[in-house]
């Protein structure tokens, strides 16, 4: 190969690895909402969380991707699968977890996807992502990565947001205890 | 010409496309609003929202490249954040229910139709 070519070649792996994640997410998030079993549905989960996790690498969007395995992979899949064990949901098939007027979701999700598609591509087209996808860190200039901005940021600009979202998150906290809790009285 | 199909390829696409990433959510949104609206069993509808908000989190971040913007980073964390809380509240709830009725079927919770 010549020269020119490896140096397209980063831009075209990068497309090859987009296509077969996204055809991975495609793929096992429509296994998710069709499958009979729920357990199998939330191993297809996964597989959609962890490939998602590419598609973020793919963003340069390193921390977002280590908090999405850490928090969806590790913690909400772990609670889910206590959910589908706690209400003894059979662990073979079950015949009766789709509804029977089930086609009214797939038009409203059909026409959905053909209006925001039509939508997407007319507005944005052929518009490319930058090269390097390195944000300018308003605070420090020499700052190493993204994740170093995304810190800057969350803790001077978003700080009150941050912090709101501390609060959220022990509400909900106590708010589950209180309401799984069995002696409620 | 291997190489000279690469170039070419290279010349009409050096890159990324913002679309690629925008169509990608857009499709595992309505797949989750498929899930959400034709699921019987709770659990699965909780899933199923889990898809439409990584499907939101993809946006975020596409748009975040595409203007060199941190804070479509941000606010992913924060949906993160989010769903954590509402995975918890939501399973909870779900637990009161089969507690209540031995059953996660959302047709069978229907007491406050008229």
């Amino acid at each position: 190969m010549s020269a020119p070519a490896l140096v397209a070649s980063t831009p075209v792996a990068q497309s090859i690895f987009f296509y077969l994640m996204a055809a991975v997410i495609i793929g096992a998030a429509i296994a998710v909402v069709t499958t009979k079993n729920v357990v199998r549905a939330a191993l297809y989960l996964i597989t959609v969380f962890a490939s998602i996790v590419g598609i973020y690498l793919l963003l340069a969007a390193e921390f977002v991707a280590v908090t999405q395995i850490l928090v969806y992979i590790g913690a909400i899949m772990v609670l889910m699968l206590f959910g589908i064990m706690l209400t003894r949901a059979r662990i073979g098939r079950e015949v009766d977890l789709t509804n029977d007027n089930w086609w009214v979701g797939l038009a409203t999700a059909v026409l959905l996807v053909g209006v925001m598609g039509y939508a997407l591509i007319d507005y944005w087209g052929d518009e490319q992502l930058p090269d390097d996808i390195r944000i300018e860190n308003v605070v420090d200039a020499t700052g190493p990565s993204n994740t170093s901005t995304l810190s800057d940021s969350i803790f001077t600009t978003y700080l009150i947001p941050f912090e709101v979202v501390s609060v959220l998150l022990t509400a909900a906290l106590v708010g589950a205890i209180v309401l799984a809790r069995k002696d409620r009285g | 010409m291997l190489a000279q199909q690469v170039q070419e390829a290279a010349a009409g696409n050096d890159g990324l496309m913002l679309n690629q990433f925008l169509l990608l959510g857009a499709a595992l949104f309505c797949i989750g609003v498929y899930g959400v609206l034709s699921r019987r069993n709770a659990v699965m509808v909780l899933m199923s929202i889990e898809l439409i908000l990584n499907a939101v989190n993809i946006n975020l971040l596409a748009f975040g490249a595409r203007f060199g913007d941190i804070t479509g980073s941000v606010f992913a964390l924060f949906v993160i954040a989010v769903a954590a809380a509402e995975v918890g509240v939501g399973l909870a709830i779900v637990l009161i229910i089969y507690r209540n009725r031995h059953s996660v079927d959302l047709n069978d919770v229907d007491a406050m139709k008229g």
